[in-house]
């Protein structure tokens, strides 16, 4: 691995850090589609900043775009209060509209400059180390990385310090009402906090690995967790992964790297959401499954205890007879029997079966409950 | 003035420009009428997602039958599209994962994969030419006669089973359980409505582009939502403004160089949508702040003219006078009465007798009983 391999993936890794911690934030409160609206109109703000100062690397970009992320919120919220849009089409209208005045500006006005649409999307990961940052003639990294180092820092001293508030307005938006937390205040916080991030980001990356890194983490971590500091750590994690993996991926394919990272957050969701312990869709089936056997088998056994000493029960309990009498099919009751057997709450003999000790228990306790 | 001549001239005998133009307005028209049903039904943002989750299935198409033909590059995207709705629905509905970091995760995915691929079939030979990379941004100036034909029937079809469906998608998006009970397929239906607006997206990612696209479906319906109540003429009005854009945008881009259309059209149904929110008869913002403005003056008059009634009860005869002073008191506003009294002085229901002093004119008296009986009816 090279110095320039290695750094890329130290940006990628920084970036998938710091997108991920406000990402959480998103993903539980369900605002998960802003990362997408702000990641585009914050390029308009990057765009109104550059014809002001002329300058891509100047401090104002990062600033007027976050003013605009914030702005689209204000948007969103002033066309949702009137009432006559609701607001998941407030935000479908509010930021293809900025991002297309955007979009008309750079092809009419900045062609030529280094601010084109294509690099604003897609990043520009591979060439991202060769800006360099120094201080008094020092060089300490890539521009990139000390960006995102300062993002990725500011936005976890805004988790630790906010901890308490962020995280009661996220679960228990009525109750930090109530306590003078002011929830509408810490909203815009995050969103502003989103806003720097996806700036910051996206000269790396790409707006729309943004978002990948932002919600696809998040989301993994949300199914194998439900400690709020388990899934900012674990987010981290996947992100970093994620951001890894995507690299090697496309240097092994010749690929684009933001392209490939936003298919790994994929690929990783996939796995997690097929295999996960207890919330995958594989658990999931089994679960449901076992409750089908399960019921079945309590089905079987209260017949039984029903019967159970009245003249009827020589010919109740009789194996081949089970199917008519529970109305399954003769294949399904010959593998309750079984599983019945074997899970020893009956005892098969002479083609009959009678209960155990146990299944009657299981039989009483499921009459009772 | 003469721009604009040479401008109208080019749309009607100019080949590319009556082409782009009549390219923007189909894609304007499919999506305006099926994005009324997104819109209604909630799913603004699952168009976004749809339009993003498409590119890969553009690519996909390409790489396995290597033609560039409309067709086909519409077929992939319509299935990959709808793949991605489909794990939309399924992430949603399996695990704890919410509608809004589903629909994100997906789109970012899906359109990150798209985009692996597509810089992956750089290195195939004759792939740079397939011009693949115009479904990002979209490029209406490279639309060919091919492509407006396919576009043409694609939508049309769709267009066609919207019609035929009309009922029953209604019932879909107004009553899904009474639908249901009436022993309608509503899940059948739900897949049928989906593949629609799926093919209206896919229709317009060529001119309009991935990342843009979302906003076709969602502006046309919202600014007709503003216009009426009724459905079929929302759905209506919803194609004419979405095909309106498409032609306004097309024409405003052919007035100076790099000016790319797919933003401009996004950004003339934007205006549509801004107008028909401030001036649509009776839901628009001038409307509703007229009405306030006239309720609210109607209330002052009523209260000044019920506050000398009242006073005038207490005497003789009905057109007794009252000092100005006695009516500022009794009122609860924040200014004087005085201007209220003019305007009732105008309608003849009060007099003005001397100095300071106003009374009520006969037919002040009887307009004043009359509304006192109605406000002791309803109170």
């Amino acid at each position: 691995m090279t110095m320039l391999q290695f750094e890329i993936q130290l940006i990628a890794a920084t970036t998938a850090i710091a997108c991920s911690l406000v990402g959480v934030f998103l993903v539980l409160r369900r605002i998960a589609m802003a990362s997408d609206a702000i990641s585009h109109t914050v390029v308009l703000g990057i765009v109104i900043a550059f014809f002001l100062v002329r300058d891509l690397n100047s401090p104002l970009l990062i600033i007027s775009a976050a003013a605009t992320g914030v702005v689209t919120f204000v948007f969103v919220e002033l066309l949702t209060k009137t009432e006559l849009v609701k607001e998941d089409a407030a935000i479908g209208l509010v930021f293809p509209a900025l991002f297309s005045i955007a979009v008309i500006l750079i092809s009419r006005y900045a062609t030529g400059v280094h601010l084109d649409i294509d690099s604003v999307l897609l990043g520009e990961l591979a060439f991202a180390p060769f800006s360099r940052f120094s201080l008094f003639g020092v060089d300490i990294g890539p521009n990139a990385l000390v960006v995102m180092s300062i993002i990725t820092v500011i936005n976890l001293v805004f988790i630790i310090l906010l901890y308490k508030e962020l995280k009661l307005s996220t679960f228990d938006a009525g109750l930090a009402a109530t306590l003078g937390f002011m929830p509408g205040i810490l909203h815009y916080a995050l969103i502003s906090l989103v806003s720097i991030t996806a700036v910051g980001a996206f000269e790396a990356v790409g707006s729309i690995l943004v978002v990948a890194l932002m919600i696809g983490p998040p989301a993994t971590a949300y199914l194998l967790t439900d400690r709020l500091p388990t899934m900012l750590g674990l987010s981290a994690i996947l992100g970093v992964v994620s951001a890894v993996s995507g690299y090697w991926v496309a240097h092994l394919l010749d690929s684009s790297i933001a392209g490939s990272m936003a298919t790994m957050v994929g690929v990783l969701f996939l796995v997690t959401f097929l295999f996960a312990p207890n919330r995958g869709v594989i658990a999931l089936i089994r679960r449901r499954k076992r409750q089908k056997w399960d019921f079945a088998k309590k089905m079987l056994v209260i017949h039984l205890l029903n019967h159970e000493g009245k003249p009827d029960y020589a010919y109740e309990s009789r194996v081949d007879h089970m199917h008519e009498e529970m109305s399954w099919k003769p294949e399904f009751a010959r593998q309750v029997v079984n599983r019945a057997v074997n899970s020893k709450w009956i005892d098969r003999k002479n083609g009959r079966v009678d209960l155990t000790e146990k299944g009657r228990q299981i039989a009483h306790q499921t009459m009772e409950s | 003035m003469e721009g604009v001549m040479i401008i109208l001239s080019d749309l009607l005998f100019d080949y590319t420009m009556r082409t782009v133009a009549l390219g923007s307005a189909i894609l304007g028209l499919v999506s305006g009428a099926l994005g009324t049903y997104a819109v209604l039904r909630k799913q603004s943002l699952l168009g976004d997602a749809m339009a993003h989750a498409a590119l890969p299935g553009v690519v996909l198409a390409f790489i396995i039958f290597r033609s560039r033909a409309p067709f086909v590059l519409m077929m992939g995207a319509i299935i990959s599209g709808w793949l991605g709705t489909l794990l939309i629905i399924n992430i949603i509905k399996l695990t704890r994962v919410k509608e809004d970091s589903a629909l994100g995760l997906i789109l970012s995915v899906f359109f990150g994969f798209g985009l692996m691929l597509l810089t992956y079939i750089q290195r195939i030979p004759d792939a740079r030419q397939a011009g693949l990379d115009r479904f990002l941004f979209g490029q209406a100036a490279a639309l060919l006669q091919s492509d407006i034909l396919t576009m043409a029937y694609v939508g049309g079809a769709a267009l066609i089973i919207m019609v035929v469906f009309w009922k029953e998608f209604k019932l879909l998006s107004f009553d899904r359980e009474f639908g249901a009970s009436l022993g309608f397929s509503m899940q059948g239906l739900d897949i049928l409505l989906t593949t629609l607006i799926v093919i209206a997206i896919v229709i317009g990612l060529q001119t309009v582009g991935v990342v843009l696209m979302s906003a076709m479906v969602v502006a046309p319906a919202t600014a007709a939502r503003q216009w009426t109540n009724r459905m079929h003429i929302m759905v209506i009005l919803s194609a004419i403004f979405g095909a309106l854009a498409g032609i306004i945008g097309t024409v405003i881009s052919g007035l100076g160089p790099r000016i790319p259309t797919g933003p401009t059209i996004v950004l003339s149904i934007s205006i549509i949508v801004l107008i028909s929110l401030l001036l649509a008869p009776n839901r628009g913002l001038t409307w509703r702040w007229i009405k306030n403005i006239r309720n609210k003056n109607k209330i002052e008059l009523e209260t000044v003219l019920l506050d000398l009634y009242t006073l005038a009860t207490k005497h003789d005869k009905p057109t007794h006078g009252h000092s100005i002073n006695v009516l500022d008191t009794m009122h609860t506003g924040t200014h004087g009465t005085l201007n209220t009294l003019k305007e009732l002085q105008k309608q003849d229901l009060v007099e003005h007798q001397e100095k300071d002093i106003w009374s009520l004119t006969q037919g002040g008296w009887q307009k004043a009983q009359d509304l006192a009986k109605e406000r002791g009816k309803t109170s």
